[in-house]
């Protein structure tokens, strides 16, 4: 019984999070300026690697945690890479 | 799903309340990126989903595998750990970007550069 509220609640957690790409993902097409869409495609990081980390739980599974890892360091890298760009016009000067 | 059955019932509970309270924390943190006005308004929303959505379910996944008894717990650790490091250096450094961007093409609302010198 609480296996399947388990299940159940982690497929709706889920789903949460795919809509939550979702509004990242209109924010990274349609954001006014290349700010939003930066700040969209930090915020999408976020919410694949929390997608990861309940795939992880779902399945039982340990390899997922270092997925998640790999993604929050890669997510750090571009954001940190796009907003120097912005400023400076230059990634590394 | 052999590993849910093998989880006690508490366990089972709490990771799910969690899971939940986690997705819906950066749900609503990605439906405030869609909805407030301005970027500066913006740029608040994903810090919903980077505190307490990561937070929730890390200590989600903390629970499920410490109940299972497969591994020890510092790889969540970890990841939350870098998360709150590293979510104000990405943050700042990309409003400082806007502010410069606003600044030197002279529209928005942003306020100019405070001068150092006095105007003689």
């Amino acid at each position: 019984m609480t296996g399947a509220i388990l299940l159940w609640s982690v497929a709706a957690a889920q789903t949460m999070l795919v809509a939550a790409m979702g509004c990242c993902t209109y924010r990274l097409i349609f954001g006014p300026r290349a700010q939003d869409r930066v700040l969209g495609l930090d915020a999408m990081y976020v919410s694949a690697m929390l997608l990861v980390l309940t795939i992880g739980i779902r399945t039982g599974s340990t390899v997922y945690f270092e997925g998640a890892l790999i993604i929050a360091v890669l997510g750090f890298v571009s954001t940190i890479a796009l907003a120097k760009f912005l400023m400076r016009g230059e990634v590394i000067e | 799903m052999s590993h849910v059955q093998d989880l006690p019932g508490w366990a089972a509970l709490a990771t799910a309340a969690l899971v939940l309270l986690g997705a819906a924390l950066t749900l609503v943190g990605a439906v405030g990126t869609l909805r407030l006005r301005s970027f500066f308004e913006r740029i608040h929303a994903p810090t919903l989903g980077t505190s307490w959505g990561t937070g929730a379910i890390l200590l989600a996944s903390i629970v499920c595998f410490s109940a299972l008894g497969t591994r020890p717990v510092v790889h969540e650790i970890l990841i939350g750990v870098f998360i709150s490091v590293t979510t104000p250096v990405t943050l700042m450094l990309l409003a400082r970007a806007a502010i410069y961007r606003d600044r030197t093409e002279g529209k928005g609302e942003v306020p100019p550069r405070a001068s150092l010198r006095r105007p003689d």
